[in-house]
């Protein structure tokens, strides 16, 4: 990697705060300063901040529900082809296009597909799995990020992103420190 | 901190002066039954009885479940199951038992002494399907019942006036045991008073599909309770939309378990295709219930199914709150699918009856349960897990 980038790229500005209320306060004012790409890391998890990023709208849920829908149907089309059309079998006397007995690989065939679609959309939406990522790169998050400190991110992808004014905003908080990151 | 002292709102009032006047006038109709056409008075009796056992023996199930299991859901609901399944509840349901124990030659095939004589079957089958048996047995599940919500009602009083911290310990120890006596006694209370109904039929998940609609039919009362208690600026009941969602998660669920027991009930059927056993469903899927079977799909399953899928409408009890609606009528339709077909295999019947059953003792239960509400304090004070049950997250 080293010499093909004489100027690193930017990753966005982290800054770190003591208590999730100063978070909170910290997404506000980013918010309202106008920065839309925004992620936060704390130790548990807290319901506030995701309202307060608006992190609840995963596309994840339509994923798996269409996954599911489409499991469903191939899977009962699949039995009723077998059944009925390419190796028709008279079963005690039974219909060839015995529905019942189709129910169940139907059912699993949604729950199948729902379930895979919901892991792997995760993964392929949340961009994981990552073996690394610029946050890393500073000493305090490794520290304290699972343990007892509350961060901000503001990434550089933001339309308004500015170095500058960024970390004028962030320092203007009371944040333990305030740190660029690096890609 | 002064959460859950807010007044009751009055609509509570209202409801309980709602459910005593439907009560009277459903007596009255059944009354007016009793003279006109007795078979048909206890055909819809029994459907109207088991719908609103379902309301009290079901908020009693979920109740028990919730001291099992200790959540935060159940916490902030204890009183309201509390109240639907009370001695009082309970007791009132042993006593609209009566009209069933004196109508027993109505409903019951078996109990006509010269068929059973004439059937190899049912002359097999007497040792449990007797009168003398059949009336000690329904006494003993409603005195079980009866005990249970009692226990509860003491421990939890206790609990408000002692704040002794191990009486929530021996909740769970009685729920653990209740669980287990509530579904055998409720399995076998559904064995005597509808599977019996078509005595020659049997089927051994008939008992939990009794059961979990009955667990349907106590989540929707829980939101619509939420809605009449849950609402407003200063609602009585401080519940969370996390609350509520939990709610709607457990009411989607218990009616995914009931169209699960459903179909597994009739896929081995089916399946098994024995003269002895298709006669369930040869009633119901090819003949006159033919439309009923497939109306009961949909709004018991297909349709909350889908209306329940959405985030929103769960964490809302006003959004919640037509789907219980849709369900506790599902439960009747469910009911008397369950029963009707019994007496009328051949030609599908709805008897004016059949709604002032369900108006009658509904009404009297919802007379009863708002008193319940009233009765106490409607978040259980000293219960351990209320503060955490109550945090903001």
């Amino acid at each position: 990697m080293h010499g093909t980038h004489p100027e690193p790229s930017l990753h966005g500005v982290l800054a770190e705060f003591r208590t999730p209320d100063e978070l909170l306060a910290a997404i506000e004012s980013a918010r309202a300063a106008g920065y839309t790409k925004l992620d936060a890391y704390t130790p548990y998890p807290i319901e506030k901040v995701l309202d307060a990023l608006d992190l609840h709208h995963s596309k994840v849920p339509l994923l798996t529900l269409g996954a599911a829908i489409f499991g469903a149907v191939a899977v009962f089309s699949f039995a009723y082809w077998a059944s009925a059309i390419d190796y028709p079998l008279n079963i005690g006397g039974r219909p060839l296009n015995s529905w019942p007995a189709f129910i169940p690989a139907t059912f699993e065939g949604a729950v199948f597909h729902g379930g895979l679609a919901a892991a792997l959309g995760m993964l392929v939406l949340n961009g994981l799995p990552r073996p690394h990522h610029p946050v890393f790169e500073v000493k305090r998050f490794v520290e304290h990020a699972s343990k007892d400190g509350y961060f901000l991110l503001v990434e550089a992808e933001d339309p308004q992103f500015d170095v500058s004014a960024v970390r004028r905003l962030l320092e203007g908080l009371g944040p333990v420190e305030v740190n660029d990151l690096e890609n | 901190m002064n959460q859950g002292s807010n007044p009751l709102p009055e609509g509570v009032e209202t409801l309980g002066r709602i459910g005593l006047i439907a009560g009277l006038v459903g007596l009255a109709l059944l009354g007016a039954g009793y003279a006109t056409d007795r078979e048909q008075l206890f055909r819809s009796y029994l459907t109207g009885y088991m719908w609103m056992l379902g309301l009290a023996a079901g908020a009693l199930g979920v109740m028990l479940l919730h001291h099992v299991t200790r959540g935060a859901w159940g916490v902030v609901i204890r009183r309201i199951l509390e109240a639907a399944a009370s001695p009082l509840t309970l007791g009132f349901a042993a006593v609209a038992f009566l009209p069933i124990a004196l109508g027993t030659h109505s409903l019951y095939e078996w109990t006509h002494a010269e068929v059973v004589a004439g059937d190899a079957i049912l002359s097999h089958k007497k040792p449990w399907l007797n009168e003398p048996a059949f009336l000690g047995r329904s006494a003993a599940y409603l005195v079980l019942w009866i005990v249970l919500a009692a226990v509860f009602a003491r421990l939890s009083a206790r609990q408000d006036e002692t704040g002794d911290r191990r009486i929530a310990l021996s909740m769970q120890r009685w729920g653990a045991f209740g669980v287990v006596a509530f579904i055998l006694s409720m399995t076998f209370a559904a064995f005597d008073w509808m599977m019996s109904l078509t005595p020659h039929w049997f089927s051994t998940i008939y008992g939990l599909y009794v059961i979990i609609g009955q667990a349907v039919a106590a989540m929707a009362l829980v939101a619509l309770a939420g809605l009449l208690l849950g609402e407003g600026p200063s609602p009585a009941l401080p519940l969370q939309p996390r609350h509520l969602h939990d709610h709607g998660k457990l009411l989607f669920a218990f009616v995914c378990v009931w169209a699960y027991f459903g179909y597994s009930q009739f896929i081995i059927i089916w399946s098994g295709n024995l003269p002895e056993e298709t006669t369930f469903y040869t009633s119901r899927l090819n003949g006159a219930w033919k439309v009923t079977t497939i109306v009961l799909v949909l709004l018991h399953y297909a349709l909350p199914f889908a209306l329940l899928l959405s985030r929103n409408r769960k964490r809302s009890a006003k959004a919640l709150a037509p789907v219980a609606v849709l369900l506790l009528f599902a439960r009747w339709l469910d009911l008397h699918w369950l029963v009707a077909p019994a007496f009328s295999a051949n030609a599908f019947t709805l008897h004016w009856l059949d709604l002032a059953a369900p108006l009658a003792l509904g009404g009297i239960w919802l007379r009863l349960f708002t008193l319940g509400l009233k009765a106490r304090p409607l978040l259980p004070a000293n219960e351990p897990f209320l503060k955490e049950a109550l945090a903001h997250e």
